[in-house]
């Protein structure tokens, strides 16, 4: 690794952990209703909507209004996508979004997984993509914090049924922490270039005109062979090209912030105008984790005792740096098998990064894009600014091993720590029953309800994940859509349901995921991932809040010490390895194996 | 009655050897569910070995057998692992059905030694009839003596062979069934009917037949289930995973189903599965060794769990007396006069106290003891009215009793307290004693220091509970001062002075109300409320019947510092199960090292690197982890029976070396285990 390339991951890190104590104090002050500067706002939409925000709610109450509200955002993303024909701002005149493919859409926006089985640019009118799926990254966002927020009240109450107001969490979540820092985002994004306008796309003439070869079809698309059997070809020049516009900077900024991850352009954050300069690309890394970092603390102000948050972020640290090290350090590396081809991966400061570049973006080099793969998958933010596909096995490993420990380290805003708070459930029974005391956390006693919610929430993900691979590696329609045969086309396959189920929509690429086997099932799996986990986890608030809180004692385990920490990422680790080691030995784990056997190391 | 057999018992391991398989019915394996899919497993292979003798195979039949022959003997040990944790009980259940034999009762119908006996069985006694029991017979049922008194013999029960003494009208009223009268006679009033005798509770829970999952168990099964379902889910996707992959490469072949089969029998949890209900069976065993009936399952857990124990001073912080340990005298007296006038004063005097007064002053003064009657003198007992005691001698009046008392007295005499005395009285009842002052006519000679003597080692025991995170609370009827002292020295966390039974009930709520879960002795009917109350209530074996019931935990040896032990034995329960289940996933890791490369070498040769221990063959891999997945219940067992190891330590090093003990070692151990069958395989 070059040194410019260590101190880049440094300063990324160290940017995040200042952040999180300003950010994270701030949110929970937001949450605790200790703000009211934007009541001017806030008052009238309750107004509006009828909303009585004194009116606490049970976690059924709470669960319902949540699963209404996300049912009403479904609805509408695929009525949007469906009648865009109809409604104004379609300056490229798209036709409708086919019913499968706005389905997938549609869960794929409101479970904040922002999976895209399209291609912005060529599929979504303006409108679509604005109305759409940009209220959506806000409002998955704000409904992911929502359920963080009740489960911490439950865990804070005493004796008491309430877990706030769903409406009323959902709504200050939106306007005093995604807006604002979206606006901030957007500004700075489109001072650097990413473009902001309703314009429709350009037709420009090409400096340099492009000569290509085109194969010459018949009508059944067969292409036409020449005497010898060989392809034929015509010349072709190209001397203009076709380029989008739109209102980019507002999306990026919040499917950065809010863990969403959907591109307006099909590329991506590799797109230059979503993330143009090496700056905008330093932005949209350190807005992937900043508000699933912050929120470790918020969850520690909130439970008065900052040790608990800032231990749950050291232990999401500790599996997040190294697995970032050695995406970064298997990308420098490079391909084994591209020395033998004449290609150089030697890094020379100030001259070439080296390492395996292929599907990466020049402009960010292997650093920054590796940063991003990692942290676009501990988070459940999805976001590329490379190609995962064009990764060394190892560096293509890691961000699905990522997905597989469930989204937990950061995860997705709201989601990934209650997704880690059920593990942290699951560590303190098994540390409870090893210094043989009934397990607590927070003074909160863990009883048989608790361990059944938790289990069901952890089990859900392995579930569909294996199960739907397992579905679509013996169907012909589900393996047809791979870009390659054997370990790498299954790789192609786990990851799109590994990303899927968690929520996260990052693409390996290689896989044609726009078919209905796989928009159905993935909507399917979307859905399942989000909700199956969301439901326990309000259970589980609503049965802690009901318990009496526990004085702590020298006999109670103290859950901020080194030796929790160790245990927490011990079982995290145990259980997304004992869950997906096989799958992964016969996908990235054999074929880097079978890399180092042809080519060495 | 406490047997001390080892588990190692020829009887026991013989009966526990036909058990484990008698013990196959599906009937039993359902209530196990990780047991009960390793069964399901052991009969796929078995179906598997008999396709493959058919011709079918899908791989060679040898290879089949012998993981089929391993499954089953994976159920088997765990079905051995439950039997002898039972065989123990069961001996005991048997010696105490014995006692339980059918007795003729004599069934009076009046309250009357003399009232007209009908015999009637034993198994006909219902509630409140009335029962005559003479010297030599079996008191037919469990009751409350109304009328007589009498020695007792409750080895039966107890396994102390000293004679209790039984009378009515007192808290030692309670009459055991199964026990013998020795001397004199008894009517009883009979509390139980016939099946639900103290007996038949303790036959039902030694036997462990009555035995329900507590809830940590049952949270504990559920986590092991959704591990199982993982498991499961992880197997028999690699199925489709593994003909994609062969396929794709044209490699290979499909993976065998008994490969699947025996991998995910190696990654369910079943050396927790198998032991866990030994486990729980010996925790209560212990119980029982430690001479108490837990009344519930649930009880010993909650030991386990409970942080504040509150202890009655008398007989469990200090010695039940209180002790001399000063004479102050007056001033113008000499200490040897003070120390002459009390002995005199209690020459006569029965009482604990009195006593040690005579010895204080032969100890320290070398004063004599002296016959009373030689003196001529008439010892005038304490009362109630006058509340001080003494002896008159020849034209010598001394009394001594409370400062109160004394001083009415003196007055009467036509004397006054002194100050000094005054102030000695108070220093002393600071220090947590009780001053008594003695006089002589109207003159005051000085003042006796009596002490409450604090049990020796109590103070380091007090302080071993803390760091284990549970407070002691002293309950006391002493007014605060003097209780303050006493738990000062004893090393108590708080107190309640001037406690009435009512006192400790509020407690109790207010201390469940913060969150608290407490535990207590106790022994008479007033403290039933209390006992009813806390979380953990150990009841005294002499304690009254509605102590008893009350009660979750009764004491056999009825010692009031038993809750100690108690709480300890909660507290190796849950950790034994918590171990256990640590070691139980950590040994997975190396069981994926041993399985996944050998049953996929055939379409991925590359895979053959993870194969670390560099095992001979595929088959023997996988043979060798099955192996070492049965073979471990088996050599955990006396684990899982004696308990592991419990130090009191804080809950932080605790963790720490169950972490590095069980966690690490149950990484490690599979490696070197499933390499040396692997070795031993190779040999044969």
């Amino acid at each position: 690794m070059t040194e410019i390339g260590l101190l880049q991951i440094l300063i990324y890190l160290i940017i995040i952990l200042l952040s999180v104590k300003p950010l994270g104090s701030y949110m929970a002050k937001v949450y605790e209703g200790d703000f009211k500067f934007l009541s001017s706002i806030e008052r009238p939409i309750y107004r509006f909507c009828q909303i009585a925000p004194q009116q606490e709610m049970t976690w059924k109450s709470y669960l319902s209004a949540m699963l209404v509200f996300n049912l009403t955002g479904i609805l509408a993303v695929y009525l949007i996508q469906r009648l865009q024909n109809f409604l104004p701002l379609n300056l490229q005149g798209f036709t409708a979004v086919p019913p499968e493919l706005a389905f997938n859409t549609a869960a794929s926006f409101v479970t904040n997984s922002n999976w895209q089985a399209y291609g912005g640019e060529n599929t979504l009118s303006y409108l679509t993509q604005m109305m759409a799926l940009t209220v959506q990254n806000f409002l998955s966002a704000a409904t992911g914090m929502s359920l963080l927020i009740a489960l911490i009240r439950g865990i804070t109450s005493s004796e008491s049924t309430n877990l706030g107001n769903f409406w009323v969490d959902t709504i200050r979540g939106t306007i005093y922490i995604l807006l604002p820092l979206s606006l901030i985002l957007a500004i700075l994004l489109s001072s650097q270039g990413v473009i902001q306008n309703f314009k429709p796309y350009q037709k420009i003439n090409l400096i340099e005109p492009l000569n290509y070869q085109l194969s010459i079809t018949d009508a059944n698309g067969q292409s036409i062979k020449d005497e010898k059997g060989n392809p034929k070809f015509e010349n072709k020049i190209l001397k203009e090209q076709i380029i989008p516009m739109g209102p980019v900077a507002s999306q990026v900024a919040i499917k950065q912030l809010g863990t969403n991850g959907g591109g307006f352009f099909n590329t991506n954050s590799a797109h230059p105008f979503e993330n143009p300069t090496p700056l905008t690309n330093f932005f949209e890394m350190i807005a992937i984790l900043l508000i699933p970092a912050a929120l470790c603390y918020t969850f520690g102000a909130m439970v008065k005792d900052k040790r608990q948050g800032w231990a749950i972020l050291l232990a999401m640290l500790i599996i997040f740096i190294p697995l970032l090290l050695g995406t970064v350090i298997s990308e420098q590396n490079g391909n084994s098998a591209l020395p033998s081809l004449g290609i150089n991966q030697i890094a020379y400061p100030g001259l070439s990064p080296g390492g395996n570049m292929e599907g990466k973006e020049v402009r960010f080099g292997i650093v920054a894009s590796s940063i991003w793969a990692t942290a676009t998958t501990a988070t459940s933010n999805g976001s590329v600014n490379s190609m995962l596909d064009s990764f060394t096995p190892l560096g293509g490993l890691i961000p699905l091993w990522l997905m597989h420990l469930g989204e937990v380290i950061f995860g997705g805003v709201g989601s990934g720590l209650y997704g880690m708070l059920m593990l942290v459930i699951i560590t303190v029974f098994v540390a409870g029953l090893m210094v043989g005391r009934t397990p607590e956390y927070l003074g909160k006693k863990i009883d048989t309800y608790e361990m059944k919610m938790a289990s069901i929430a952890v089990l859900v993900m392995p579930l569909i994940v294996l199960v739907f691979t397992a579905l679509a590696v013996v169907l012909k329609i589900g393996t047809e859509s791979t870009a390659n045969p054997g370990a790498h086309g299954f790789s192609e396959i786990l990851y799109a349901f590994t990303s899927m189920t968690n929520n996260n929509g990052s693409a390996f690429a290689g896989l044609n995921a726009n078919t209905s086997f796989y928009n159905i099932l993935g909507g399917i799996a979307m859905l399942i991932g989000r909700y199956w986990i969301a439901i326990p986890t309000l259970a589980i608030a609503g049965s802690l809040a009901r318990k009496k809180v526990i004085p702590s004692n020298p006999g109670t385990l103290s859950t901020h010490t080194p030796l929790f920490i160790i245990l927490l990422i011990g079982i995290t680790i145990v259980l997304g390895a004992l869950t997906f080691f096989p799958a992964l030995a016969l996908g990235p784990i054999v074929e880097q194996l079978m890399l180092w056997d042809q080519y060495g190391h | 009655m406490v047997i001390n057999l080892s588990f190692w018992n020829r009887e026991i391991l013989k009966i526990a050897i036909i058990e484990a398989f008698l013990k196959l019915s599906p009937r039993y394996q359902i209530r196990n569910p990780v047991i009960f899919t390793v069964f399901i497993s052991s009969i796929l292979t078995t179906g598997l070995f008999i396709q493959a003798l058919l011709g079918k195979g899908e791989t060679s039949a040898g290879f089949i057998l012998s993981i089929a022959i391993w499954l089953w003997f994976t159920v088997i040990f765990a079905n051995f692992a439950e039997a002898i944790a039972e065989g123990r009980g069961k001996a005991q259940a048997l010696a105490l059905r014995k006692s339980r034999r059918e007795i003729l009762a004599k069934k009076i119908f009046q309250v009357n030694r003399n009232a007209k006996v009908t015999l009637v069985p034993s198994a006909n006694l219902k509630i409140d009839d009335i029962v005559l029991v003479e010297a030599g017979d079996f008191i037919p049922s469990d009751g409350e003596v109304v009328e007589g008194i009498a020695s007792v013999n409750e080895s039966a029960i107890t396994g102390e062979s000293a004679p209790v003494i039984r009378e009515s009208g007192s808290d030692r009223n309670t009459v055991t069934g199964g026990t013998q009268v020795i001397s004199d006679w008894l009517i009883v009033r009979i509390t139980a009917n016939p099946g639900n005798t103290f007996l038949d509770h303790m036959i039902a829970l030694v036997e462990g037949a009555k035995r329900q999952k507590t809830p940590n168990e049952l949270a504990l099964t559920i986590l092991l289930a959704a591990l199982t379902i993982v498991f499961l889910l992880v197997c028999s996707t690699l199925l489709p995973f593994s003909y994609y992959s062969s396929h794709a490469t044209n490699q290979g072949t499909v993976v065998a189903i008994t490969v699947l089969i025996a991998l995910f029998v190696c990654l369910a949890p079943t050396t927790i599965g198998g032991l866990l209900s030994a486990i729980g069976i010996a925790g209560m065993d212990r119980m029982v060794q430690a001479n108490v009936i837990a009344l519930s399952g649930r009880a010993v857990e909650a030991a386990g769990d409970v942080d504040i124990l509150l202890l009655d001073k008398t007989g469990t912080i200090t010695l039940g007396n209180r002790q001399a340990t000063e004479f102050f005298p007056a001033e113008g007296v000499s200490i040897e006069k003070l120390a002459d006038a009390a002995q005199l004063a209690s020459l006569a005097d029965e009482t604990p106290e009195g006593r040690s007064i005579v010895i204080l002053a032969k100890e320290k003064y070398g004063l004599r003891g002296r016959d009373i009657k030689e003196l001529g003198a008439t010892f005038i007992p304490f009362t109630a009215q006058t509340r001080m005691s003494g002896a008159n001698l020849p034209g010598r009046q001394i009394r001594k009793g409370a400062e109160q008392s004394i001083d009415e007295y003196i007055k009467q005499m036509g004397g006054t307290m002194p100050v000094s005395i005054r102030k000695i009285v108070e220093n002393i009842a600071r220090q947590g004693g009780t001053p008594l002052v003695v006089a002589e006519e109207s003159k005051v000679l000085g003042v006796i220091h009596l002490k409450d003597i604090v049990k020796g080692g109590i103070r380091e025991r007090f302080s071993d509970l803390r760091q284990m995170g549970i407070s002691t609370i002293m309950v006391t009827g002493d007014n605060p001062l003097t209780a303050a002292a006493i738990a000062a020295e004893a090393g108590v966390d708080d107190f309640l002075a001037n406690a009435k039974p009512e006192d400790k009930l509020k407690l109790i709520r207010r201390l469940q109300n913060e969150g608290h879960l407490v535990a207590m002795t106790g022994d008479g009917t007033n403290d039933a409320p209390a006992l009813a109350q806390a979380d953990v209530a150990v009841a005294m074996n002499t304690g009254t019947q509605a102590a008893k019931e009350a009660g979750n935990l009764v004491d056999l040896d009825s010692n009031p510092t038993k809750l100690v032990e108690i709480v300890e034995i909660g507290k190796q329960l849950l950790m034994t199960r918590g171990s256990i289940t640590t070691f139980s996933i950590a040994n997975d890791v190396a069981k994926y090292f041993a399985i996944i490369p050998a049953a996929f070498a055939s379409t991925y040769p590359a895979l053959n690197q993870l194969n670390v221990m560099h095992l001979a063959t595929p088959q023997s891999a996988i043979l060798s982890a099955v192996i070492f997945n049965a073979l471990i219940i088996i050599f955990l067992i006396p684990l899982a029976l004696r308990g592991i190891v419990y130090r009191r330590v804080s809950a932080i090093k605790l963790l720490r070396n169950n972490v590095l003990l069980y966690g690490l070692g149950g990484l490690i151990i599979p490696f070197v285990g499933i390499k040396l069958i692997d070795i031993i395989l190779g040999l044969l």
